[in-house]
């Protein structure tokens, strides 16, 4: 898994490129909580090369979120996720806890 | 069937992953029904890892998978700590998110992706899970 950090006026983009596991999920919370340690909690997580997540990256996203939601400071949006990952989300009931565009652009602008 | 054995580390789902995906592909399941098998089997790892195990490095996890067409079979074995996953309760899902907590949500996944699931202690075996996938016709 790769993941490069992109910050912006109002937002970050955190781009995550192959799978999301028990292995590599550390890494993905690392930069996650450098974001939200640095008091930036609007994020856009582009999953557009993303091409697997298990429940334990889906849990580092969901206690992202639990942070950014917080007294409403921000919030962890998603960004094309596929629709096999999407189903697994809905599966569990977590797709409710995240909005999710199927464009980069329209999800930075939504800040 | 095609057996293969991978070291009890989470650096090891992703080969175990590509050696079930393509069981999948060869059994002629659709992309979302591989996905299935291939997400179940990873929770499945975690699981034998976390919990039978205790910890990574302590453990291999055998995978078998035998493909028919349209259906697939992953037996996953180990011999580390049996539990009754009916002891395991379903999580509480559609709370609000201060209140979602992860306990059971990979056994959860498992049973929702996988049409059919056993597990059982075999003496001399260990505990070995059974999970099969079918292809279903409007897919």
């Amino acid at each position: 898994m790769e993941i490069s950090l992109t910050e912006y006026k109002r937002c970050d983009v955190v781009t995550v490129n192959g799978r999301v596991d028990s292995s590599t999920a550390p890494k993905l919370e690392e930069a996650l909580n450098s974001i939200v340690e640095a008091g930036r909690y609007k994020i856009v997580i582009d999953m557009t090369n993303t091409n697997f997540v298990s429940s334990k990256g889906w849990w580092t996203l969901i206690e992202t979120q639990k942070k950014c939601k917080r007294y409403r400071r921000g919030e962890v949006v998603l960004v094309n996720v596929l629709p096999e990952i999407r189903s697994s989300l809905d599966m569990v009931g977590m797709g409710s806890y995240f909005q999710i565009y199927n464009d980069l652009t329209a999800a930075v602008a939504s800040f | 069937m095609k057996t293969s054995s991978f070291p009890g580390r989470y650096d090891s789902l992703a080969k175990v992953s590509e050696f079930v995906v393509e069981a999948a592909r060869d059994a002629g399941l659709s992309s979302e029904e591989v996905y299935a098998v291939e997400l179940a089997v990873d929770e499945a790892c975690c699981n034998i890892i976390d919990h039978a195990y205790g910890g990574e490095g302590k453990g291999e996890l055998n995978c078998s998978v035998i493909i028919d067409d349209g259906k697939l079979t992953v037996i996953l074995s180990d011999h580390g700590k049996s539990f009754d996953p009916r002891s395991i309760p379903d999580p509480k899902l559609k709370v609000p998110i201060e209140k979602l907590k992860p306990r059971g949500v990979g056994l959860y996944l498992m049973r929702k992706l996988m049409d059919e699931i056993k597990y059982e202690t075999i003496p001399h075996r260990g505990n070995v899970l059974t999970m099969v996938k079918r292809k279903h016709e409007d897919t």
